[in-house]
């Protein structure tokens, strides 16, 4: 028998933070519960963030992993527009940047959201 | 020289934190007992220049504007108590915020205050500024240099309070640094002593940002709701002598110290986990584990120390140029189509040569990327309340000035029911980073008293 699984922004079953350093951005990705950290290592992948911020033309993404914290740190190069003096964005930092990150979509078993958890996709799959 | 152990507090995470925040970190370390110290870190990367441009204009400025507003309302306890306080606020004239420290002292009827300043970071000086320009090879060659600063380590930090100082300003130190010394000082910790120095590192590390590992810019209500989060209160350190260490926070405060919190902010602007590069030692927490103790007690644990590099990073800041941005606000039926039209009409009229940024805020803007690519792709969402943002940067005043202009005209001549147009030019800096061997850098202390 397998678990119902269910689709949801990453930021029902993880939390996380921004830091800048000139034209780089790191993103870290902790799991609330640690059995939910294999589902950040299998769907939250380099080539899923490349993708996630492709319009801003990151020139490399390297994800360390780090189990005995259940999380992961996404590192992205050139992500910034050049960072906190060059970029025109409301943002130079790039502090939202995290919350862009947990907005991805992953299918996790049902027993992994937390009850009520109010973004859920409407679709789910058994 | 002692294995007791040392308490150290935050007091500030950066120069707009709050001036209230000090106090009751302070209350805590004198109820606690025991050797204790207080931190502030007031400096990002783009302060430095700043205050470096303050200077120029009056000698006796360039260092941290709020200072007497952070220090002045702990300076008497933590003179009595023993605590030592430690602050990178001298930023460009770490003399001048020594002597300001006095003055306060001397107004608060605190006798012969012994102020320890740390100098060496500058590296815009006749001697050096052939080597850095050499670092700095590819970058901004042409455009002239506003300043230059070596990030240095604990060890002057640690010598000045190990000559008594009670009181010790910065310039431009490692963050960490700030903690790291008074730790350093007060175990007797050797320079190569890596594992010691990279625990400690990370305890300053977790304390540089204040209320960062407390529970400020952590709440997200209904997944971590934090609790007095208006109230919220710094952090404190309690480290033994082989660097181990327990994070909590100030007595009486809102806020929260847990795993969560202390795991975001372990990770804030890492990037290899196994190689945190600062010039007292390379840390490694890639097989780091945080704990909970109790309520608001987190241990952090199995972070190890490599050899220091044999550079230091130096920070360069060079005039940037002009950012000029306008905003104007529209709402109702098609309120989008009317501000992405609003838009078009300032590209229009600013022409080619000069890029401009397109935020709508409320349907696209600090995710979206200067170029217009993602907002490019994305089709009328229908908002009903959109604010039309461009901004623009040139090294000339008059080209951004054009566009601001072209942004304020769009109230007769932009599309219907634009309001609240807001415009704005101010200068900029732009920064690059090299290395610097750091033999050539000569880090030293002065004790004034």
């Amino acid at each position: 028998m397998t678990a119902r699984l269910v689709d949801v922004p990453l930021h029902a079953i993880a939390h996380g933070r921004t830091g800048d350093k000139g034209n780089r951005s790191n993103i870290s990705v902790i799991a609330y519960r640690p059995d939910a950290y294999a589902v950040l290592v299998e769907q939250v992948t380099e080539a899923r963030i490349a993708e996630l911020f492709r319009h801003r033309r990151p020139t490399r993404v390297t994800r360390y992993l780090l189990p005995k914290l259940a999380a992961m740190n996404l590192v992205i190069d050139d992500v910034l527009d050049g960072g906190v003096n060059d970029a025109l964005n409301l943002d130079t930092h790039g502090k939202a940047l995290a919350f862009m990150v947990l907005g991805l979509t992953v299918r996790v078993p049902v027993a992994l959201v937390p009850a009520g958890y109010p973004f859920a996709h409407p679709s789910s799959h058994p | 020289m002692t294995t007791n152990p040392i308490a150290i507090g935050a007091g500030a995470g950066f120069s707009g934190d709050r001036w209230d925040a000090a106090g009751p970190v302070v209350d805590t370390l004198i109820a606690r007992g025991g050797s204790a110290a207080l931190v502030f870190e007031t400096l990002a990367e783009r302060t430095l220049a700043l205050a470096q441009l303050a200077r120029r204009a009056d000698p006796r400025s360039g260092y941290e504007p709020s200072l007497e507003h952070f220090v002045g309302p702990v300076l008497a306890r933590c003179v009595a108590h023993g605590i030592s306080i430690v602050g990178n606020f001298g930023a460009a004239n770490p003399r001048a915020a020594a002597a300001r420290v006095r003055a306060l002292a001397r107004d608060q009827g605190i006798p012969s205050l012994r102020v320890g300043v740390v100098e060496g970071d500058d590296v815009a000086t006749d001697e050096l500024l052939p080597d850095v320009r050499a670092a700095l090879d590819r970058a901004h060659p042409d455009r002239p240099l506003i300043s230059a600063n070596a990030y240095l380590g604990a060890e002057a930090i640690a010598g000045a309070l190990q000559a008594g100082a009670q009181v010790v300003i910065t310039g431009r130190v490692a963050d960490p640094a700030l903690a790291v010394g008074p730790a350093m000082a007060h175990f007797g910790w050797r320079s190569d002593d890596w594992n010691a120095l990279a625990k400690a590192t990370m305890a300053g590390h977790l304390l540089e940002c204040g209320a960062q590992v407390t529970g400020g810019y952590f709440a997200d209500p209904g997944m971590k709701d934090v609790p007095g989060v208006a109230d919220v209160g710094f952090p404190i350190v309690e480290m033994g002598s082989d660097g181990e260490f327990v994070v909590t926070k100030a007595g009486g405060t809102g806020g929260v110290v847990d795993a969560r919190t202390v795991k975001e902010q372990l990770l804030y602007e890492i990037h290899d986990p196994a190689a945190y590069l600062t010039p007292d030692v390379v840390a490694d927490i890639s097989a780091a584990e945080v704990g909970e103790l109790g309520p608001d007690r987190v241990a952090v644990s199995g972070v190890r120390g490599h050899p220091r590099p044999d550079t230091l990073k130096v920070t360069a800041c060079f005039e940037g140029g002009w950012l000029g941005e306008g905003e104007i606000s529209y709402g109702g039926p098609n309120a989008e189509a009317r501000a992405r039209l609003a838009a078009d009409i300032v590209k229009r009229r600013v022409g080619e040569g000069l890029a401009l940024r397109v935020d709508l805020i409320g349907v696209l803007s600090v995710f979206g990327d200067d170029a217009g690519r993602a907002l490019g792709e994305r089709a009328d969402s229908g908002a009903r309340e959109v604010r039309m943002r461009v901004a623009a940067t040139h090294p000339d005043r008059a080209r951004v000035e054009r566009v601001t202009r072209e942004v304020l005209s769009l109230y007769t001549c932009g599309p219907a029911g634009g309001g609240g147009v807001r415009t704005n030019i101010v200068s900029r800096l732009g920064s690059t980073s090299c290395y610097l061997p750091r033999e050539l850098v000569p880090a030293r202390f002065t004790i004034l008293d």
